[in-house]
């Protein structure tokens, strides 16, 4: 079967030319897929794949599986949970609107300084989320520059409100999903576009029927990655929309403010998260793949 | 070339680190001319871990630069949070060598888990409304916290200034429902600072800390609620002698004037 897919892709593309030259490298490649791990790679990789287990493993060892049901009964945990799963999501629809047209014109637009925005909006991929919350505040705070005007001209103030959690988790994510789909606007293939531009569609029409399709892969994979990074998002949460359960409490706020009074709890609803996290990735994993070898 | 470049910048980086992560857990020469130190105790030395309640932080820092100053070659490092927090930092083993509490239940926790011993209280505390400067809801009193158009920040219940402010509002049968339960009490008094809350219940030392930056209004003393923070020098303390020295300090004379100069009371 891979021996088809390899092919195929051969054919796919006629530029190579070295279709017959390349067979033997791939054997070569076979075998020393089969062959033995040189130790000074190995023994890193063996303790790298510890280091990334054991916490996972530790939280399994030390649930209270026993007081599982009591502990997830509780109706301040689903309260937890249903808002986590809330926002997450609304925070990746929010930043596939949003996202997806900007990564688009960070691709394609060509003028001075497209890449110093670019360098910007994703900044916060690095910024430690705790300053993104502050930064937030004095933006769309009461106080903010223009959560000042928000509040003078509609009465609506963003913090401490479930909308404030959205907000929150889009700044954080939302360059999870802008790099991912940016890079395959750039990598994606112009002639399809340029073929379509000829036969006269405009260039939203080439952008709705070409190329995302092209891209959907990528898409779907920054919208997970995105949708990931939302779900876990905790320091700029806490710091601009606060902790209130039921409103802006999601599950890693429910997880560190457990940890000082019930310990036990904290650990239970570690592992929902993580059940949630390892269900939507082995969820999508499928149609991921699927989606890949398709195209 | 430029791959291995980079790898022996990462590597000179994590050398640099493993030795500063080394120089902090090993106790510093101390010159032995530091005999001028007013206790009678061999020279002491090293890092000291204070872990202490959020409150006392303007207060314990002050304490830990006399400290520091009185005994050259001691560094006194704080992590100053949520004593619920800490707490369960501590029973789960975190190098600390000093507890100081915003509550007797957080300290007992610690006591529980056979991480301390015979604490001693050492100040006590009691609540006040903070408000922004501009006081924008025209807050006056406790009675206009339970209005529902009075955003307020409080603790969460869990950590002492929440169970405190929690027994205010029961002592004066109040319902108040704050927009936001914050983790500590630092955390409440900036959400007032920045504006982003009507009010604020903190102690009455927070308010004296954060200056003009915030007003203060007075909680009835007949509704007021206290709470009291023990010390206690941890029995797994890496550095024992330097901690019972420091915590020591904090009991002296001295200690209880910089506490009560910014404004906590006696046990």
């Amino acid at each position: 079967m891979p021996a088809d897919r390899g092919s195929l892709k051969t054919a796919d593309r006629p530029s190579d030319g070295q279709a017959p030259a390349r067979r033997s490298p791939q054997a070569a490649r076979a075998a020393a897929a089969r062959g033995a791990i040189p130790w000074p790679l190995g023994v890193p990789a063996l303790l790298g794949a510890l280091f990334l287990l054991v916490p996972l493993g530790g939280l399994l060892v030390r649930a209270p599986w026993r007081g599982m049901p009591r502990l997830l009964a509780d109706s301040q945990v689903l309260d937890a949970l249903r808002l986590s799963l809330l926002c997450a999501s609304a925070a990746t629809a929010v930043s596939l609107v949003f996202g997806v047209p900007l990564a688009w014109v960070l691709a394609r637009w060509q003028v001075r300084g497209i890449g110093l925005l670019r360098a910007l909006v994703t900044l916060p991929l690095v910024l430690p989320p705790v300053v993104g919350g502050v930064a937030l505040l004095l933006a769309f705070g009461r106080q903010g520059l223009l959560g000042r005007l928000l509040d003078e001209w509609t009465g609506i103030t963003l913090p401490f409100t479930t909308a404030g959690v959205i907000v929150a988790e889009t700044f954080v994510a939302m360059p999870f999903l802008i790099i991912t789909v940016e890079g395959a606007f750039r990598a994606s293939d112009r002639g399809f576009e340029e073929a379509a531009a000829t036969l006269g569609a405009s260039r939203l029409t080439v952008f709705r029927t070409v190329t995302l399709p092209l891209i959907g892969p990528s898409l779907l994979a920054g919208a997970v990655l995105c949708w990931a990074r939302a779900l876990g998002e905790f320091g700029a949460t806490i710091t601009f929309a606060g902790n209130f359960p039921g409103r802006t409490q999601t599950m890693p706020l429910a997880v560190y403010v457990a940890l000082e009074s019930d310990p036990e709890a904290a650990v239970a609803l570690s592992l929902v998260l993580l059940v949630v996290s390892i269900a939507v990735l082995a969820g999508l994993r499928d149609r991921w793949l699927t989606a890949g070898t398709t195209r | 070339m430029r791959r291995s470049a980079l790898t022996l910048t990462v590597a000179a980086a994590t050398g640099l680190l493993l030795a500063g992560c080394g120089s902090s857990s090993t106790p510093a020469a101390s010159p032995a001319t530091s005999s001028t130190a007013v206790s009678d105790s061999p020279a002491l030395s090293g890092t000291v871990n204070v872990f202490a309640a959020a409150s006392l932080q303007e207060a314990f820092t002050t304490l830990g630069r006399q400290f520091e100053a009185a005994h050259p070659g001691t560094k006194v490092v704080f992590n100053f949070g949520p004593s619920s927090g800490l707490a369960t930092q501590i029973t789960a083993g975190a190098p600390a060598d000093v507890f100081a509490s915003a509550s007797t239940k957080n300290m007992d926790q610690v006591v529980k888990a056979a991480a301390a011993t015979s604490p001693t209280n050492f100040a006590s505390n009691v609540m006040e409304i903070a408000v922004p400067a501009t006081n924008p809801a025209g807050v006056t009193g406790l009675f206009d916290l339970a209005k529902p158009a009075v955003k307020v920040a409080l603790c969460q219940v869990a950590v002492p200034c929440g169970a405190t402010a929690a027994k205010v509002f029961k002592n004066a049968k109040l319902t108040v429902t704050p927009v936001t339960q914050e983790i500590d009490v630092k955390a409440v008094l900036a959400k007032v600072t920045l504006g982003e809350v009507d009010a604020g219940v903190v102690y009455v030392t927070d308010v004296r800390a954060a200056g003009a930056k915030v007003k203060g209004i007075q909680i009835p003393a007949n509704v007021n609620a206290s709470t009291v923070y023990p010390i206690a020098t941890l029995t797994k303390a890496p550095n024992k002698a330097t901690a019972a020295a420091f915590t020591d300090d904090v009991l002296s004379a001295d200690g209880v004037s910089i506490l009560a100069a910014d404004g906590f009371a006696k046990p």
